[in-house]
């Protein structure tokens, strides 16, 4: 083993995440730029063909299709091409944009990720916080408890983000009026730091928030109940409570092993729920990258896709490497070097 | 046939078995006994209110939304099918070789499958169906099960790596069982509930993709799904003009499908895991 992480099992441990979290970007880069070419054909030709069956000047298809030819370096070799759109990427380029061209693509995503972050972030970590104490109290508390919390973890978990969401909508902002039935600001009010513009915002944010917000506490009970059951039943349990350890003590070492493999859930968390989420957002149509995304697809744009995939990506491998950041803190045995990758 | 009547005792799964099956009935018996139009038929005109022509009403164009949701239901749960299978075979393959090749071997397809699961699934969902262009329900489903593979090939690793261990692998092993035949008789069998519940969490999984791929507009064309009723539900705003009927079959039943599945899989889990048991 290299000097560098002799007696340092946190940098050790930290260096090998950083590493595979590397090769997951890159391969995450290289999925992005090798499935759009598994299009039949010039995926220019094809691209500007579709655009050219509406009403399109002849003129601008022309432009267009100099541009694209640009931006994709259809003329080259594949791997130029690869290095061409790797060195764009990391220089924050993503091309433009088809159906706001001449727009570029990472402008159009800029405006729409803040909306995205602020929405999800909060609620997978408060959907995480109340989910694990609810699935520990349930395990810990056991009888009908249990059986109702259970039950209704796994109803709430099991109902798909976008079907609560449009419930939602029905029920709370159609059938009775209280809140607002899409965006995230009203008409006529321009994003800016403002208290009247704030207010608004929350109030378009509360449905869609909450309706991600239930179904995570859902997903997350369950697997916190689960673990909390498993360590109620160890050896070291029973051992402190025959030693007439308090109960709020044995709960307090329960909650806290439990705990640990529920933090690798949180990172899970990140990746596997922005789908729904996403379309949760343009079920409100809600500015972020959701609603962004259905608008692309419907109008078979292209970079911008593409940038959306990218883009989400890097987030979702950038919260999972904090995750892991925090886990190793939190963990003892990895300061401590005993547990290996993974 | 033990373990068949430890299941047909434990309540959850059996709640969530028989809402399947009259899911099932309905989807595939539905649109020959309960409906002489076809889904893409007009009956009607813009989002008609449930009447006695039309149980559920009609959506945007004027179409029966009782037929559609009982194809809508058909194609979903197919979709479903096909993912579960396709995702199942190549997780419990890599997965059983990862786990009982080790060494280089191993490392190589448990590093392939961990840099995948750590890349979001919906990506290369969207990417995929972008790419392929004439996108049938087969097409969906195999897209969805060749994304969806991970988690099974790294579940069915750690099963192997313990098995491997077991005295009658190692028996096996001295009487000069060759590695194929050990894999296959050896060591999958004794996964079989496992690989089971494996193949119901991603059946789920894959009504849920297809749904969410379909609400995105890449859905399979030229087909009903539950996925792309809510779709159009979306892209005509039935929502916002109230009418429910257009939209709240599509996702009660999506609900219900993947509730009692996952039902089912509790209940198994609590019969093959001993350990989950509450023994207060």
């Amino acid at each position: 083993m290299l000097r560098v992480f002799r007696n340092r099992p946190y940098l050790l441990y930290l260096t090998r995440k950083a590493f595979w979290y590397l090769v997951a970007f890159v391969a995450a880069v290289a999925l992005n730029f090798f499935l759009p070419r598994l299009i039949p054909g010039n995926p220019v030709s094809v691209i500007v063909g579709q655009m050219s069956a509406g009403a399109v000047e002849s003129a601008t298809l022309e432009r267009l299709y100099t541009a694209f030819m640009r931006d994709f370096g259809l003329d080259q070799p594949l791997h130029v091409q690869f290095w061409t759109y790797l060195t764009g990427v990391l220089q924050g380029d993503l091309g433009t944009s088809f159906m706001l061209y001449p727009s570029k693509v990472w402008d159009v995503i800029r405006q729409a990720l803040p909306w995205t972050v602020a929405l999800q972030v909060p609620a997978i970590l408060v959907g995480w916080i109340v989910g694990n104490v609810l699935g520990a109290l349930a395990a810990y508390k056991g009888g009908t408890f249990d059986r109702f919390a259970f039950t209704g973890s796994l109803m709430l978990s099991s109902i798909p983000y976008f079907c609560l969401a449009i419930i939602f909508v029905y029920a709370f902002a159609v059938h009775w009026p209280l809140f607002p039935a899409s965006g995230g600001y009203s008409f006529g009010y321009f994003p800016e730091w403002s208290w009247a513009f704030f207010v608004d915002a929350l109030y378009h944010y509360a449905l869609p928030f909450l309706s991600l917000v239930l179904v995570a506490i859902g997903g997350q009970a369950i697997g916190m109940r689960e673990m909390a059951i498993y360590e109620l039943n160890t050896d070291y349990v029973n051992y402190a409570k025959k030693l007439g350890v308090s109960d709020r003590r044995v709960v307090r070492y329960v909650f806290r092993n439990a705990m640990l493999p529920q933090i690798t859930g949180l990172a899970i968390s990140f990746g596997t729920l922005i789908g729904g989420a996403l379309v949760t957002e343009a079920v409100f149509s809600y500015p972020g990258l959701g609603s962004l995304l259905f608008t692309a697809i419907r109008q078979v744009d292209y970079p911008m896709i593409q940038g959306i995939t990218l883009i989400i990506t890097l987030t979702v491998l950038l919260a999972n490497f904090l995750v892991d950041i925090a886990y190793g803190f939190i963990d003892p045995r990895i300061r401590a070097g005993q547990v290996g990758e993974r | 046939m033990e373990l068949l009547r430890i299941l047909l005792r434990s309540n959850r799964f059996m709640a969530g078995f028989w809402i399947v099956t009259a899911v099932l009935a309905f989807a595939l018996l539905g649109p020959t006994l309960l409906t002489d139009v076809g889904p893409f038929q007009r009956v009607g005109g813009l989002f008609n209110p449930p009447s006695r022509d039309a149980l559920l009403g009609t959506d945007n164009f004027g179409r029966d939304v009782f037929t559609q949701l009982m194809y809508g239901t058909r194609t979903s749960l197919y979709i479903g099918l096909v993912a579960g299978f396709v995702a199942t075979f190549i997780g419990v393959t890599i997965g059983t070789l990862a786990g009982y090749a080790s060494g280089v071997i191993e490392e190589a397809l448990m590093g392939v499958t961990n840099v995948l699961i750590t890349i979001p699934p919906i990506v290369v969902l969207i990417l995929l169906s972008v790419a392929v262009d004439a996108r049938t329900a087969t097409t969906m489903g195999i897209i969805i099960g060749v994304t969806a593979w991970p988690w099974t090939a790294r579940a069915v690793r750690a099963q192997t790596s313990s098995l491997r261990t077991r005295e009658h692998v190692a028996i096996a092993r001295i009487s000069g069982v060759g590695s194929l035949e050990m894999m296959l008789v050896e060591i999958l069998p004794y996964m079989f509930s496992y690989i089971f519940m494996a193949f119901i969490l991603q059946l789920t999984g894959g009504i849920l993709a297809e749904a969410t791929l379909s609400m995105l507009g890449l859905g399979p064309f030229q087909t009903v799904s539950l996925g792309t009723l809510l779709h159009w539900s979306l892209l005509w705003e039935s929502v916002r003009v109230g009418a429910w009927w257009a939209f709240i079959p599509a996702t009660v039943f999506l609900s219900i499908t993947t509730f009692s599945l996952i039902l089912m899989n509790a209940g198994m889990d609590e019969i093959f895991n001993p350990t989950l048991r509450h023994t207060r």
